[in-house]
């Protein structure tokens, strides 16, 4: 018999042993939301199955009467707008300033500390700075999120940039590239993928930071959505809301690790061999 | 004049002294070693060189003028790693040097030519990732001299790799330096590997010591032996000079 550590589930068993939990979870629930509607069958705290896909079929495929908008869809079309710009514009920041720090040492003392000092600050807290200074509208929201990811991953790609080994470089000057050759065609490609990555892991603070901007001032988006209906113990639409805000967030992560495979396949030595 | 001189040059950090007094002359089409004891300031002499840094005294000079003290495509480098592009194919990476010089529209032809002369005419596609330890370097190779460097610096280009590998790149190191009358300057802390390539070998090490103050003195060229015919006794001496001291 190996030991414990060594024994590796592999291809059906592997998957099966990864349901078993969920589907535990998922059972665990429906008992625990039967037991409480035998007690009170109005019961709002654990709503059934039967409840929650009555309400995603208002939410996704009936148009509100008021706005004329299926809710889901205008939600889901709003919170990705924002994330998108918010990502977006933080991901182009990130990559000029973290070539600039990682590459120039000049940049480096002019901008290190600056980056360093405003890291530190907890987004959240200037988010009442962004409301007064940018209103209430979507500006404040994609700033938030930008503010957000940017420090952080400036620091990151930076740092990465600037780990490239001191022989690349020389190798780039001794074939006659001029310091922009060397950022355009040494460090730039190389940032890309650590960028992507980078977005990746940032991508949980991301949602964090729209959901919190949402619940406090919005009149759409999928924050806003469970704020809203949280005034009426409507859980029956907020869960089905965090397990499509959990989809969104498991499928963008997934496009970017595979643009990041399709893009950059030197990145992933795995798979060139 | 050589292609490459040192006069009188020091490098010294602080009251930490690493060379002095060193003098040199590298002849063109000449195959200079460099060996020493590890720290006698080996790689330090190769930074001279590159440019990566200068002189705290004396001058260094290529083909008469004196040296920026900048790295810049006058002299070619292969260093014991790192030395290619991970994220270019290998095609790609030769093409570089060319595309950096002028209009790149001739790189692709002359890159492949330059890539089937050492062996990797197969491989033109692949990521240096894909390569092994001796097809990296021949890469790395390739990519000096593709923009026909005054002189290649060769910083223990071998120094990773299994030694039957390593047989078959001095031939082919010998070879190109042939055909394409290079100037090289090696560094190496392999003996054999030395005398076997060089035309000239230089030993550096300090040629005083000061028990108390190991720093005091710095190195400089204490053997410079011209390899016109096999040169046993030289050998010898360095290899006692690169035995550990008792």
């Amino acid at each position: 018999m190996p030991r414990l550590m060594n024994i590796r589930p592999r291809g059906g068993g592997r998957i099966l042993l990864g349901l078993v939990p969920i589907l535990a979870l998922l059972l665990l629930y429906a008992v625990a939301s039967q037991a409480r509607h035998t007690l009170n069958p109005n019961d709002k705290i654990l709503p059934t199955f039967a409840a929650m896909a009555a309400q995603v079929n208002i939410m996704a495929l009936h148009p509100d009467p008021q706005t004329g908008q299926i809710a889901l869809v205008a939600d889901t079309a709003a919170s990705l707008r924002r994330m998108g710009i918010g990502i977006g514009l933080a991901a182009i920041t990130t990559l000029v300033l973290g070539l600039g720090i990682g590459l120039l040492p000049l940049v480096r003392a002019g901008l290190g500390p600056l980056v360093a000092a405003i890291a530190v600050i907890p987004p959240i807290a200037v988010l009442p700075i962004l409301f007064i200074v940018f209103g209430l509208g979507e500006t404040s929201k994609i700033v938030l999120i930008f503010v957000g990811l940017t420090p952080f991953m400036v620091r990151d790609l930076s740092a990465h940039v600037a780990a490239i080994p001191e022989e690349q470089l020389v190798k780039a000057q001794t074939l006659g590239a001029s310091t922009w050759v060397v950022a355009v065609r040494v460090a730039l490609p190389q940032a890309l993928p650590r960028l992507i990555e980078s977005l990746r892991f940032s991508l949980g603070p991301a949602w964090v930071f729209l959901i919190s901007a949402e619940a406090i001032a919005s009149d759409v988006g999928l924050g806003y959505r469970i704020f809203l209906v949280r005034r009426y113990l409507a859980m029956d639409v907020i869960i089905p809301y965090v397990v499509w805000i959990s989809l969104l967030a498991v499928a963008l992560d997934w496009a970017l690790a595979t643009l990041s495979r399709g893009l950059f396949p030197w990145a992933h030595p795995k798979r060139l061999r | 004049m050589g292609v490459l001189s040192f006069r009188d040059v020091w490098v010294e950090y602080g009251d930490k002294i690493i060379l002095e007094r060193l003098s040199l002359e590298v002849a063109e089409g000449s195959f200079v070693s460099i060996v020493g004891p590890s720290g006698a300031g080996k790689s330090t002499f190769l930074r001279l060189a590159l440019g990566q840094e200068a002189p705290s005294r004396g001058r260094i000079f290529l083909d008469g003028e004196p040296l920026r003290a900048e790295p810049g495509p006058d002299r070619g480098v292969v260093f014991q790693r790192y030395s290619v592009f991970p994220h270019m194919t290998v095609l790609k990476n030769v093409m570089f040097g060319v595309q950096c010089a002028r209009d790149g529209r001739a790189a692709r032809t002359e890159s492949i030519a330059m890539l089937e002369r050492v062996g990797l005419g197969h491989n033109l596609d692949a990521y240096p990732a894909a390569l092994s330890g001796g097809m990296q370097q021949r890469l790395a190779l390739a990519q000096a001299l593709i923009t026909h460097p005054r002189i290649l610096l060769l910083d223990e280009p071998l120094g990773a790799l299994d030694p039957g590998v390593r047989l078959d790149m001095h031939e082919l190191i010998t070879e190109l330096w042939r055909e394409h009358g290079l100037t090289i300057l090696m560094v190496t802390h392999d003996i054999k590997e030395a005398f076997k390539l060089g035309t000239r070998v230089i030993a550096i090490d300090k040629r005083r010591r000061d028990p108390q103050a190991p720093d005091r003195y710095g190195s400089t060229a204490v053997y410079d032996f011209p390899l016109d015919k096999p040169n046993a006794a030289g050998r010898q001496a360095v290899e006692a000079m690169m035995a550990p001291v008792e």
